[in-house]
């Protein structure tokens, strides 16, 4: 697929028909859409035992037994997990792999779609394949995989040890590792979860428990000096390749860095921790009480606070600005830099910046009703469905992808026509 | 130190107390001990122990102390003054021996039922102070060995059986592929963003009960739900770590469970029937992580089907004739006060009613809850023994011509099968799912 500067930002409304399919098929699954809005595709079952994808009104080439999990990639291309004589794969715009497997789920993809990723198991063995080459190195059991950002470094936690059944005891000598590409590390932990690949691709963190009890991160296999009560998932920081966490000491929690305190605050939780894109910021979501939630941004917390939840911290392309989601007395909110919109919703999703990090707009819904808001403003359509809003490059227009009235909607708008 | 009437009752050997006792030096016991009595517990534990008075009220609530013919060492505050005061008195100065008695009384000996906390005219809760003892066993290393293996279980795939991410998955679309035999366009949707409905099991389900997936996924298709099942780990509601005291790992499980159902965009988490995990993600998990209340509401398989049932979006086509009689589960009912939705389901789906009694919050625990059962074989007759009461109880329903024991919960389903096989009760014991796959009207296939 073309870059978002090549995509059509001038054709203000493209229609494709959806609702009709019912008619062509047994059933028709939930829509999925392209990244630049314009294929809709889904799951349809041509007759008993057999599936297809719909696209654009056109099925595939070939139908196969099973069709689960469609998605498009960043990059437009369209993939689904697929199975034919008991065997699965993931077919790629309608083509499978030449690999098959036992099993395959949980496709992944790099930030540009080029690389795609998949768990899977054959014989009872586990490992990952990674754009058609599965790993070497397969294992008894697998779980926490991850694919690096570039996607050229594929990671999990893998089981390197035998163990009997209800064998407890062999199991705390340690029988986990984590692989990179498949390759295990050497040493073994009780538990290994969460990884984090360095934007390098030549580190790999995640999350250990040494004992039942002793929890720290280790980096390509060596864990810290120090050990906390628990632990949540590392992060790098892309300036220097160093490594923070959330660690917990006597019931309360912190981000530490290299096994060291990083910042100043305690906090009765503190999770998600993401880094700005050049490095530069940090934010988590914290609890500052029980049931007192906000975002933390190099440790200072935000004045705004949601008594259910926080979730989904994002940064501006710049650096600059965060935007998350909070819930309060039932109702979720968009926050901006510490500022509510206006609206309550029925749900919301991650907020999406606009190049510049001027603007923020998110795709909210209320009382079944799916519509966007821009920087507190809401459009006044409403649809079925929608998907996250995308700004053109120069963040002066707005695409929006619904389905309204059984049709699916690609529409161009200028910012300015809801933003003011 | 006091006599545990455990001593003779587990004539097999649990290696995961014995290896556990075996390790453990008095320093190590006292500082545990130190760790969770000052860092861990605060003005709760002091209130219990500063407040009671010894006044014994409390024993007749527990099925334990009523089935051993009221041998005070069973009797809820016979085990506080067995394990916890004792520890408080020698400022943790106790001996592993103490500490391995200290668990089989705090975890095979109680089912944190928390009736007794009704019977105590200040509301003492045994069963928390139960669970700082086991806390502290946990600590130290000193946990049967297949309950342990269970949170081992938990701890590497996120349910407590085991189950492989792959597994998981293909248990859904085998029962959905079944399950097309009853409506033929039924479908298990898997990892739908934005449904109104995660639907959450327990990792026994997959493994060894999917019929129960395919009876729930019959009842939301009927019903025209719009759902989803994870095709994540996060599915499995269950805790064993609650019940273990590794409250980390609880920790744990439960932000897994939670963020699935953020990432899936969920309204709510409609979960099966089961008691203990509705605790653990209503109320002790969700709280350890700092969250009030569940931030995805969560709602118990009774009240979602008195809510199909209240709003006719499920309609029965021919009542249940035999008679049938009621479990409360101590969670659900006397934790999460469901005893009126219970009875109108039951009402709702079944011909013939019988109540057994004392019932609603104040009913008999199964004996089974509290992770007693998932200690394994070694402790089943200490289950068994230990809830002659309940089997009383049963007898005394039965009696009054209820043939079929319904109970919504599969710690309550598993004890009571128990009970019901070896003091030869003769009941048929059900999930209320079953009788209401058995009776809705269904589309014809
Ligand atoms: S919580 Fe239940 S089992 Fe435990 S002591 Fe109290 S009544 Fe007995
Ligand atoms: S009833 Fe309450 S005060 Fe009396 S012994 Fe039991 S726990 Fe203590």
């Amino acid at each position: 697929m073309k870059h978002p500067e090549q995509w059509d930002w001038d054709s203000l409304r493209k229609e494709i028909p959806f609702a009709s399919w019912q008619g062509q098929f047994k059933w028709v699954e939930e829509p999925q859409v392209s990244p630049d809005g314009e294929s809709v595709a889904a799951i349809v079952n041509t007759g008993e035992g057999e599936f297809n994808v719909c696209i654009n009104g056109a099925t595939w080439e070939t139908p196969f037994e099973k069709i689960w999990h469609l998605r498009f990639a960043p990059d437009g291309r369209l993939t689904a997990i697929v199975s034919d004589s008991g065997e699965w794969t993931l077919a790629v715009d309608g083509r499978p792999w030449e690999n098959r497997f036992g099993y395959v789920w949980e496709p992944r993809f790099s930030a540009d779609g080029t690389s795609i990723a998949v768990k899977f198991q054959q014989d009872m063995r586990y490992g990952m394949a990674v754009n058609d080459a599965a790993w070497a190195t397969t294992f008894a059991n697998m779980t926490c995989a991850t694919l690096s950002a570039d996607g050229r470094r594929s990671a999990a936690a893998v089981q390197v040890a035998d163990f009997g059944e209800a064998d407890i005891f062999a199991f705390q000598q340690g029988t986990f590792s984590a692989a990179l590409d498949g390759k295990p590390w050497e040493r073994r932990f009780v538990n290994v979860w969460n990884l984090a690949i360095s934007p390098d691709g030549r580190k790999l963190a995640a999350e250990v428990r040494l004992t039942l009890y002793d929890y720290t991160i280790a980096v390509n296999g060596e864990p810290w000096g120090q050990t906390f009560n628990c632990v949540w998932e590392p992060v790098f920081d892309p300036r220097d390749g160093s490594v923070l966490a959330p660690v917990r000491q006597a019931g309360q929690w912190t981000l530490a860095r290299d096994g060291s305190p990083a910042w100043e605050r305690r906090f009765i939780q503190l999770w998600h921790p993401v880094f700005s894109p050049d490095g530069a910021n940090l934010a988590a979501v914290v609890a500052l009480s029980f049931g007192n939630w906000t975002v933390a941004v190099n440790g200072t917390p935000w004045r705004s606070t949601f008594n259910e939840l926080v979730s989904d911290a994002v940064f501006s392309p710049d650096g600059k600005r965060v935007a998350a989601i909070g819930k309060k007395n039932g109702f979720y909110h968009i926050i901006v830099d510490d500022s509510v919109w206006p609206q309550a919703f029925d749900m919301a999703w991650a907020p999406v910046f606009s190049p510049d990090g001027r603007l923020a707009a998110a795709r909210v819904e209320k009382k079944g009703k799916y519509t966007f808001a821009i920087d507190g403003r809401l459009w006044n359509g409403q649809a079925e469905a929608a998907w996250d809003p995308v700004f053109s490059p120069d963040g002066r227009k707005i695409l929006f992808r619904t389905i309204e009235n059984g049709s699916y909607l690609r529409r161009v708008l200028p910012v300015s026509e809801i933003a003011g | 130190m006091t006599e545990s009437a455990s001593k003779d009752k587990s004539k097999q050997l649990d290696e995961g107390l014995e290896r556990g006792m075996a390790a453990l030096t008095e320093a190590k016991i006292e500082k545990a001990i130190n760790r969770v009595l000052t860092g861990e517990t605060g003005a709760r534990l002091k209130a219990y122990v500063e407040t009671c008075i010894h006044c014994g009220l409390c024993s007749e609530a527990c099925h334990y102390f009523l089935s051993h013919d009221r041998d005070p060492r069973y009797s809820p505050v016979g085990k506080v003054k067995q394990t916890l005061w004792e520890m408080l008195k020698k400022r943790g100065r106790v001996s592993p021996e103490f500490i391995k008695q200290a668990r089989l009384i705090s975890s095979t000996q109680c089912n944190l039922c928390k009736r007794c906390a009704m019977y105590c005219p200040f509301g003492i809760d045994v069963a928390y102070l139960m669970l700082v003892v086991r806390r502290i066993c946990h600590l130290l290393g000193v946990t049967p060995r297949y309950i342990q293996d269970t949170a081992h279980s938990h701890s590497v795939n996120m349910n407590q059986m085991w189950v492989k991410e792959d597994e998981w998955i293909d248990t859904l679309q085998w029962q959905e592929d079944e399950a097309r035999g009853d409506l033929p366009n039924l479908r298990i949707p898997l990892e739908k963003e934005g449904a109104e409905i995660m639907y959450s099991v327990i990792g026994p389900e997959p493994k060894f009960q999917a019929q129960l997936i395919y009876q729930a996924a019959v009842i939301m298709n009927v019903a025209g739900l719009d759902w989803t099942m994870p095709a994540t780990p996060g599915w499995d509601n269950s805790d064993m770590a609650m019940f273990t005291g590794d409250n980390e790992l609880m920790g744990r499980l439960k932000r897994v469970h939670f963020e699935t159902a953020m990432r899936l965009k969920v309204k709510k988490i409609v979960m099966g029937e089961c008691g203990h995990a509705f605790r653990s993600v209503y109320d002790v998990g969700n709280r350890w992580l700092g969250w009030r209340m569940p931030p995805i509401p969560i709602v118990h398989a009774i009240d979602f089907y008195y809510d199909l049932l209240k709003t006719g979006r499920l309609k029965v086509a021919k009542k249940f004739e035999e008679p049938v009689t009621l479990h409360d589960p101590c969670n659900v009912v006397r934790g999460g006060g469901l005893a009126d939705k219970a009875r109108y389901v039951v009402n709702a789906l079944c011909e013939n009613f019988i109540e057994m009694h004392p019932n609603r919050e104040h009913n008999i625990c199964c004996c089974a809850g509290g992770g007693v059962i998932n200690a394994g074989p070694p402790y089943k007759m200490v289950r068994i023994e230990g809830n002659r009461v309940k089997a009383e109880q049963l007898f005394a329903v039965k009696a009054k011509g209820a043939t079929v024991l319904i109970t919504p919960c599969h710690n309550c389903h598993s004890g009571l099968e128990d009970i019901n096989h070896h003091y030869h009760i003769g009941f048929e014991i059900k999930f209320l799912g079953d009788i209401l796959y058995e009776v809705i009207e269904k589309p014809a296939g």
